[in-house]
């Protein structure tokens, strides 16, 4: 595809609410996934004949199913705490992407068949009939929505907006409207193990190639194990770490650091992915049959603990819903929480004096971090509360001499999404992207210009390639974009140096 | 929905996003009508990885990772080119994605 040519919009020199311009993003829609793609999910291949009916009986699914989502629909006052807080809206000023405004836009169509005001009365409580314009707007709109949450932390009710988004998604699939890139990928994890489409072979031998790259780095033989049975982590990462970059610089981090602890630990080739699209379309069935994939995998190789690398939806997943979606897991070892992150190890480890350090090694960095939204927002990290913020800073300024936060209103739970995260990562979306990502880039341009920083870091493949992508709209670096695990990697001085061996030589666990 | 491009006369199907639909479509002439879509011209730089991009493919069906392909450039082209740096500026939309668009493979999906 070639290069499209998006109006970026302007960097303010102080937080601006744009003036609206309606119908702005209204062409913005990601390609319809073909029948075959809709299928291997168990969706229907084409909008049905009585797709009307078919979209309210999936409503009305979703009503009883999800207690949460009648709540969210009945309780919104329009107080408009929300209006201005979705990137999408600060970046394209198109009012259907207030928040309000985008839930809006299925809200009056329950409002219309759901509601007994809506049922005799449609004008007074604005409730509309379910035409072919308005499931289009549906389309266009809630995928315009990252499920970020943002818009969900300021308001009053508590309204989580995503569930709203995925609820959408959820019913236009269910019509034939499923979104090409999700959908596509989401069979892909069916077939092949990984949204990638990476087969074992492919896997096997990046992973050699790792090993070779790290050994010509540090003269120490670093394993990346695939398929080894009795190793004590199952590491579940996003396929992005396998193949991209700086993503994969993170992956051979994670490695050094395993080898460091002395702990045994493997990647599944029938496991090899850390996202969860299902999520991000709102099917339980599906989220469920990916995460047992990795229920699967851990009990086939015997493994005592389940660890997720750097992906922020797939760490959404694995501490929220992995038990409900895919346990019991007691079958691991009780001793350590399911699952674990992999920050959490390292940052173990460096609170034990188990790892070595040169921090040197980063003074060329000036580093912030980017809390990527759904490990900010819907997770935790450690025994305490806010360890999703505190803990990978804490690594950050363990391994980097120099480290700066962008503005105290853009992190934490109130960090800003990158643009490009709930399955709106695909070119075909380029302009939200670029437009969305405005806030995040604004925050950052200001540290770069004002503490000369040079080094973002985020925990999160969407994230990652989100950026890569964006920063140069803005008039930044790609290459300023790095793993966490890639700065631990360079800083992080060897110590067991074991030699190229004919056998592995892992052996005990940590405690 | 799918579009189509015309190669010597013969027409060559793709899909929304100029990827081959038939993989075994493809010959020089694609590449360089869909490198010509993106106003870029193919170069001897360009030929080297796209060759290796479709050698990779043939045994791994699969397109090679960023650092599987920067090191065989690196090995073949010396290692100032092995970088991802090199690649970019052979492809500026991604040597992942906008390379395997010209070498008729189909384009890698994921959080990439």
């Amino acid at each position: 595809m070639a290069k499209v040519e998006i109006e970026v919009p302007e960097c303010p020199e102080y937080p601006i609410i744009p003036r609206l311009k309606e119908g702005m993003m209204a062409h913005s829609k990601p390609y319809i996934a073909v029948e075959k793609f809709q299928h291997e999910l168990g969706f229907p291949g084409e909008l049905p004949e009585n797709w009307q009916e078919a979209a309210l009986d999936k409503m009305q699914d979703l009503l009883g199913k999800y207690r949460s989502f009648q709540v969210y629909l009945d309780s919104c006052v329009k107080c408009g705490a929300c209006t201005d807080k979705c990137h999408y809206f600060l970046g394209t000023a198109d009012p259907k992407n207030m928040p309000v405004a985008r839930q809006d836009l299925l809200r009056k169509v329950y409002r219309r068949y759901f509601t007994l005001a809506g049922k005799y009365f449609p004008k007074l409580v604005g409730a509309v009939d379910l035409t072919k314009d308005v499931l289009d707007d549906w389309y266009s709109y809630y995928h315009q929505c990252s499920q970020c949450r943002r818009c969900s932390v300021f308001c009053p009710y508590g309204i989580d907006t995503a569930e709203i988004s995925m609820a959408a998604r959820e019913i236009l699939a269910s019509v034939g409207m499923g979104q090409k890139y999700c959908n596509e990928i989401i069979g892909k994890v069916f077939k092949i193990g990984n949204n990638l489409g990476l087969p074992e072979p492919a896997l096997k031998d990046t992973l050699e190639g790792l090993e070779e790259d790290i050994f010509d780095e540090t003269n120490v033989a670093v394993r990346l194990p695939l398929d080894e049975k009795g190793a004590d982590i199952l590491l579940i990462t996003p396929s992005a770490d396998f193949f991209a970059e700086p993503h994969v610089d993170g992956l051979m981090g994670y490695a050094k650091v395993f080898h460091e602890s002395g702990v045994s630990w493997t990647i599944s080739s029938y496991a090899s992915e850390g996202a969860n699209f299902g999520m991000f379309i709102g099917s339980y069935e599906n989220m469920r049959r990916v995460a047992m994939r990795i229920r699967k995998a851990a009990e086939d190789l015997g493994v005592k603990r389940i660890m997720f690398g750097e992906c922020g939806h797939a760490w959404r997943v694995g501490y929220s819903f992995l038990n409900t979606l895919a346990g019991p897991f007691d079958f691991l070892d009780p001793n350590y929480p399911v699952p674990q992150h992999i920050c959490e190890f390292t940052y173990d480890l460096i609170q034990k004096d188990k790892l070595v350090f040169d921090k040197s090694e980063n003074d060329e960095h000036v580093v912030t971090f980017h809390d990527s939204c759904n490990v900010a927002r819907a997770t935790r990290m450690g025994p305490k509360p806010g360890g999703q913020f505190t803990i990978p800073r804490a690594i950050l300024k363990t391994v980097c001499n120099n480290y700066v936060d962008m503005d105290a209103d853009t992190i934490h739970d109130a960090t800003f999404c990158c643009g490009g995260g709930g399955g709106l990562l695909t070119d075909d979306l380029m302009e939200i992207r670029v437009k969305g990502a405005m806030p995040r880039m604004t925050a950052l341009k200001k540290i770069v210009d004002e503490d000369k920083v040079t080094t973002l870091v985020a925990i999160c493949a969407i994230c990652k390639s989100q950026f890569i992508k964006t920063l140069p709209y803005y008039g930044m670096q790609m290459y300023m974009m790095h793993s966490l695990h890639q700065l631990v990697s360079s800083a992080l001085v060897m110590q067991r140096l074991t030699e190229p061996a004919d056998d592995s030589e892992s052996e005990s666990s940590d405690d | 929905m799918s579009n189509t491009i015309d190669v010597n006369g013969k027409t060559v199907e793709t899909d929304e996003e100029g990827y081959l639909v038939d993989l075994s479509d493809w010959d020089k002439d694609v590449a360089k009508i869909l490198a010509d879509q993106d106003s870029l011209e193919l170069t001897e730089s360009h030929w080297e990885v796209i060759d290796f991009l479709r050698d990779y493919y043939e045994e791994y069906q699969i397109a090679p990772a960023v650092r599987v392909l920067t090191k065989a450039i690196g090995k073949k082209l010396g290692k100032e080119k092995g970088n991802s740096k090199y690649l970019y500026e052979l492809f500026p939309y991604g040597p992942g994605k906008q390379a395997c668009r010209f070498a008729g493979l189909p384009k890698p999906t994921g959080c990439i």
